[in-house]
């Protein structure tokens, strides 16, 4: 580095990072700080008043059934969401990633559908299974005899949030798996070929190691996906019901926070998401520089 | 001899079944991710009452533009705001999160790697700390700092918290340490300015890394949503998401769904037109920043 050419300037520099570190410390340092803060006091919403309490929001947490109740249905709702829309999309980009006629038509449609909002997707699947005015909904009524009502039954309501779910993920994991497939060299492939392995065992002992990094990497984004960036859909489809059994954590914060303006078990909930993501993100540091030693 | 033929002839065939089989399975995956929007794109040109008297028709009904001329002028009843004013709201949230993230990212790159300061190392590692947490986990205090600058229900307040995260001062740092340091070196030579230098030279050899960003950061601004519904309480604000849930709640009210669908629609259309017409970008940018 020091042996690079560099600008001699003593303000210019500051100047230049000053409105991203203006923004990075008004947005993200603060906010951080006074969540972390703010969970160990009791707030009364109204007048202001805080009262320190220790750990107390948090043991309260970890006592509440709801909030376990939240925890184990997000984390099988991040783990379902992650391995279908992981299976369906490398699935697809292998076909797609064939030598074939209209193969540039068929990525495109697979592509664009990342443009698609979590909300939309929410919508879209609300819509369908809308037990009053839902085509899907009418046919599984009337065809196949099922009591579909997933406002009122967990097992429909979490069917359903996760179909919606893996729907919008799959565009996602479609560009980073064809990406992943384009940079395993043919010719490793086709030796394969020539020394007499069929295409299954050249998926497993060849294509799928070397896509490992992608997969990890799909891996981790997925469940991060399924954890904290579903809360449109949840908020649109099932807004927690049947009572409070399909709302997952992030929503519960959302819920605790602004519906019942109890901040400090919002803000202890809140760290212990941080926490979470910060995990992960270690967890895929870990990896990632594994993979550059190695 | 009759028999070799035979066998030629079914292994031709099975050949043929085997390359057909790709398209199939692709086909399958296109019907999965359009049919869902297509029942949505039939809805948007029926009446209510024909949504309404289940299954509704499957065809493309005879009140599209009807539906979506009442939607921009109109709104929802429930709602009144009309979609062309949310249209407006989600345009300015996304387009000034992708801009406005692009410019203070370019500068904050461009000091981080040509100029040596005291404190780079510092800033450097608060700009990437950033990466970790997503504005979902500290959703409230956030909400809170905003309330107290004043920007609640302001495009302000929609957008700066928004271009926090690092995604874009990293790719343009690593762009940046790719280009030759004996391109910066002569422009001083030549007694240009180090700002001189930015303009003219960096920025516009800059171009693809920039239209890479331009496109994710315009869907994801698009798309923004838990925030938006916090900050946003008056309806000259909200964007189109937030719109399409306040047209579905509200307790007594008979959901329109014709207008619902064809904000949604609506909704859809932007972002899919940006990642269409700039595919080659989007991909390279999604696949280069994220890893």
């Amino acid at each position: 580095m020091s042996k690079q050419y560099e600008f001699k300037a003593s303000i210019l520099p500051y100047l230049l990072v000053l409105p991203q570190m203006v923004i990075v410390f008004l947005f993200f340092f603060w906010p951080s700080a006074q969540a972390i803060l703010q969970s160990f006091y009791l707030q009364d919403p109204f007048g202001g008043k805080m009262i320190f309490v220790g750990f107390e929001n948090y043991s309260k947490l970890l006592v509440d059934p709801d909030y376990w109740q939240s925890f184990w249905v997000s984390t099988a709702f991040a783990l379902f969401i992650t391995l279908s829309s992981m299976v369906i999309s490398l699935f697809l980009a292998i076909q797609a990633n064939k030598k074939i006629r209209f193969a540039s038509f068929y990525k495109t449609m697979l592509i664009w559908p990342y443009a698609v909002s979590t909300l939309v997707a929410g919508v879209i699947w609300l819509f369908m299974f809308n037990p009053n005015v839902g085509v899907i909904a009418y046919v599984l009524k009337h065809t196949f005899n099922v009591n579909w009502q997933y406002l009122l039954n967990f097992n429909q309501a979490f069917l359903l949030l996760t179909m919606a779910a893996t729907w919008k993920q799959l565009a996602y994991n479609f560009v980073f798996f064809l990406a992943g497939l384009q940079s395993v060299p043919a010719t490793l492939v086709e030796a394969a070929e020539i020394d007499g392995a069929g295409p299954t065992k050249r998926f497993w002992k060849i294509i799928f190691p070397l896509l490992s990094p992608t997969t990890f990497y799909l891996l981790v984004m997925d469940l991060v996906y399924g954890f904290f960036e579903t809360f449109p859909i949840v908020h649109s489809i099932t807004s927690g019901a049947p009572g409070k059994s399909t709302a997952i954590l992030v929503y519960k914060v959302w819920r605790d926070g602004v519906i019942n303006l109890d901040l400090g078990s919002s803000s202890a909930q809140s760290v212990i998401l941080m926490i979470m993501v910060i995990i992960l993100t270690v967890f895929q540091f870990r990896f990632i520089e594994r993979r550059v030693t190695y | 001899m009759k028999e070799q033929q035979r066998i030629n002839k079914a292994a031709h065939r099975a050949k043929i079944i085997r390359s057909f089989y790709p398209h199939i399975i692709l086909w399958i995956g296109i019907a999965i991710i359009i049919f869902p929007i297509y029942f949505i794109f039939s809805a948007s040109s029926h009446t209510n009452s024909d949504i309404q008297a289940a299954p509704m028709p499957l065809g493309i009904g005879s009140h599209l533009i009807e539906n979506y001329r009442q939607a921009l002028l109109h709104g929802t009843q429930n709602m009144g705001t009309p979609v062309s004013t949310m249209l407006k709201n989600s345009l300015i949230m996304a387009l000034g999160i992708s801009i406005g993230k692009i410019i203070i990212s370019l500068m904050a790159a461009f000091a981080i790697v040509f100029f040596d300061f005291p404190l780079r190392g510092f800033c450097f590692w608060s700009i990437f700390i950033t990466l970790m947490l997503p504005v979902e986990v500290r959703i409230m205090p956030t909400y809170k700092v905003v309330a107290d600058l004043g920007l609640l229900n302001s495009y302000a307040g929609l957008i700066l918290p928004m271009i926090v995260s690092a995604t874009a001062v990293f790719l343009f740092r690593q762009f940046f340490m790719s280009v030759p340091r004996e391109i910066a070196e002569a422009s001083q030579i030549d007694g240009a300015t180090p700002m001189q230098f930015f303009r003219h030279i960096l920025a516009p050899m800059t171009r693809t890394p920039i239209a890479s960003m331009f496109v994710i950061q315009f869907i994801y601004g698009w798309n923004q949503y838990l925030w938006p519904l916090l900050i946003t309480t008056k309806p000259e604000f909200y964007t189109l998401l937030i719109g399409i849930n306040r047209m579905m709640s509200g307790a007594d009210v008979q959901i329109e769904w014709q207008i619902v669908m064809a904000t949604t629609m609506l909704a859809m259309l932007p972002p899919v037109i940006v990642v269409v017409l700039m595919q080659k970008q989007f991909i390279s940018g999604m696949t280069e920043t994220e890893k």
